[in-house]
């Protein structure tokens, strides 16, 4: 083993796992505002990459124009789920009833994908694709090096709505308690329904990179959800920052393991790493320790 | 005489019994034995998960290793491929149970929504080493001993020690629920800080169901290996087996006894069914996914529960309009007398 196939690893795990953390906040703002566990997330962001790829096979739009379109388009979706599936959850057994209906939604998408691409896997296309350059002996691909971009572009838009805006406000208070957000007149409501739209827009993005670096078909979601979910879940549920480093984590030492021992361990190592780090602290890296309500 | 209840639930069990007498085609036989072992296993998880709340998406855990032992042991052991071999379905549950432990002791440290997530990620850590171990024969599967009962015949076995497991495991759940332990993991449910507080050992309790449930998963695991013949680890460590399990205890009625081996009798023999129709299995996904939502959209409290209220409900109309009816008539023959 080298030192340089370590470095490279450990870029791989930078700018991969930034992709994952994107779509892991997604996935944390929606549980952390709503107490919504959106097991749709993976197919939803097959579904953002299958856009990607009907844009870019029909119309010829290349993938990161099609952003403009497939970010918005994806937003809708998540308002529609929001209004007609998950916003009408209510009661204590909220939370186990969501995952229920978002695989209940996922099989629907699966269903209809599988119809309209077929099974076939498919990797997304464009001239930067392929091509890297070499900075030392380590090489860097465009298609990696965009992704990492426009995560870390994107992750940061979304904090400075958060962070400095008057909606922001509203999400952080929501996020912090419901019921006192509510009493000082924020419309949580309808907060709820635009973080739904939010954490799912980000699935085009992330969708767009994911579906350029790697072939998929529509039950690669089943991989991707257990590794989203074991992000937030690691990084504490509802924290933002927590979901962060343990997306650009748990990718850094899953290819950390791939180099040292086999490849074939590096998904184990992300599940083995979660039991350990929950032995210790239960609430996860950055989560909340659960407090009594009611 | 037999309580009306009870009579329901003997003719249910005798209907059961007769259906391979009546049916002998082995493809309707063999979608029978597949539904038995699903309302065992809808049982055994509505047992743990309906009765305490914590929902677990990991109980292929416990059937992939309930089937992993019975392939084990019949090829290391070089069994005779025969009935013998089903005195290995309790050591499947054993085993199961084994695992159980060390997994429920670190999942139930956390509260319900992280729980979730964490039975996912340790089935994936038993999917991932099914296929990367040796001893598991990987991505090929292990074959089982080779089982000579002739064509027609075959299913018939497996479909009564599938019948014995249903009862078996519906007489435990009804045990449980009438117990002081049922109690307490019902107590569990409702409020988990007020049962520690009233003295409930709510992480033994909880651990307690938890190697329970596993225990009848993984003896169905270990029927099903044997009624397969051949095991491949996508197959018995499952996600979609995680999720049916607890869809049939939600579709039925979670925490009722009546609920989950209703919903496994619905879903799987529709499946099945489907399955064995439609040879477009996205089409399926499509019902499926769309059956499901409306169930929970507007019945979330289950078949059973949704009808149970809605006999009570048309009960007491009748007898308001029986009241209605008669009122004006005993008013007039009491002459007045006040109503």
């Amino acid at each position: 083993m080298n030192s340089t196939a370590l470095l490279s690893a450990a870029k791989d795990g930078l700018l991969t796992g930034s992709v994952y953390a994107l779509m892991a906040t997604g996935l944390t703002l929606i549980f952390g505002v709503m107490d919504i566990i959106n097991v749709a997330q993976g197919i939803l962001v097959i579904l953002g990459a299958y856009l990607s790829y009907a844009l870019q096979v029909h119309w010829h739009i290349d993938l990161f124009v099609g952003l403009l379109i497939t970010i918005p388009a994806m937003f809708v979706v998540g308002i529609v789920i929001e209004r007609l599936f998950v916003g009408r959850l209510k009661g204590p057994e909220k939370t186990a009833m969501s995952i229920l209906v978002t695989y209940a939604v996922s099989l629907l998408i699966e269903g209809a994908l599988n119809m309209i691409f077929s099974v076939n896997d498919v990797q997304l296309q464009g001239w930067y694709v392929n091509r890297s350059f070499a900075i030392g002996s380590i090489h860097f691909g465009y298609i990696y090096v965009a992704g990492f971009v426009l995560a870390v572009g994107l992750l940061s838009s979304l904090y400075y709505m958060l962070y400095r805006t008057r909606f922001g406000v509203s999400v952080r208070a929501s996020l912090a308690d419901q019921t006192s957000a509510a009493l000082v007149g924020i419309d949580v409501k309808r907060v709820s329904t635009i973080c739904f739209g939010i954490g799912v827009a980000v699935t085009a993005a992330g969708g767009m990179i994911y579906g350029a670096t790697n072939s998929f078909n529509a039950s690669t979601s089943y991989d991707l959800i257990s590794r989203l979910l074991t992000i937030i879940v690691l990084g504490g549920m509802g924290s933002l920052g927590g979901a962060m480093i343990a997306g650009v984590g748990m990718v850094f030492i899953g290819d950390m393991v791939g180099v040292i021992w086999s490849p074939v361990w590096s998904s184990m190592s992300y599940f083995i790493v979660l039991a350990v780090v929950l032995l210790f602290r239960p609430q996860g890296l950055f989560g909340k320790q659960a407090v009594r309500v009611a | 005489m037999l309580e009306k209840k009870n009579l329901w639930w003997l003719l249910g069990a005798a209907a059961l019994a007769a259906f391979p007498l009546i049916v002998t085609n082995p493809s309707d036989t063999s979608i029978g034995v597949f539904t038995l072992l699903f309302m065992a296993c809808a049982t055994s998880w509505n047992m743990f998960s309906g009765y305490s709340g914590y929902i677990a998406l990991g109980s292929s855990v416990f059937y992939g290793c309930g089937a992993y032992t019975m392939a084990l042991i019949s090829i290391h052991a070089h069994m005779a491929a025969g009935a013998a071999m089903f005195w290995l379905v309790p050591v499947g549950g054993l085993v199961a149970m084994l695992v159980a432990l060390p997994f429920g002791w670190i999942a139930l440290r956390v509260r319900r929504h992280t729980f979730v997530v964490i039975t996912i990620a340790v089935f994936f850590i038993f999917q991932l080493a099914a296929i990367n171990f040796n001893f598991t024969g990987g991505t090929s599967g292990l074959a089982l001993p080779f089982i000579q009962w002739g064509f027609s015949y075959y299913n018939v076995p497996f479909y009564y020690v599938a019948l014995g497991l249903v009862i078996f495991v519906t007489f435990v759940s009804a045990g449980v629920r009438r117990s002081r332990f049922g109690l307490q993991l019902l107590a569990i449910r409702d409020d988990e800080d007020r049962a520690l507080g009233l003295g409930v050992k709510v992480t033994a309790v909880k651990i307690a169901g938890f190697t329970m449930s596993a225990f009848t998963i993984g003896m169905a695991g270990a029927v099903y290996a044997m009624f397969i013949g051949q095991i491949y680890p996508q197959f018995v460590f499952d996600p979609v087996f995680d999720i049916s399990v607890a869809l049939m205890a939600f579709l039925g009625g979670l925490g009722t006894l009546a609920g989950p081996l209703l919903g496994a009798l619905i879903l799987e023999a529709s499946q099945q069914y489907l399955t064995v129709s439609f040879s477009n299995g996205s089409l399926y996904l499509i019902l499926f996914g769309a059956l499901f939502l409306i169930v929970i959209m507007f019945m979330p409290r289950g078949i059973v529960v949704y009808f149970k209220e809605r006999v009570k409900r048309s009960a007491a109309t009748k007898v308001a309009n029986l009241a209605e009816a008669s009122g004006p008539a005993t008013i007039s023959s009491a002459g007045g007398a006040p109503s």
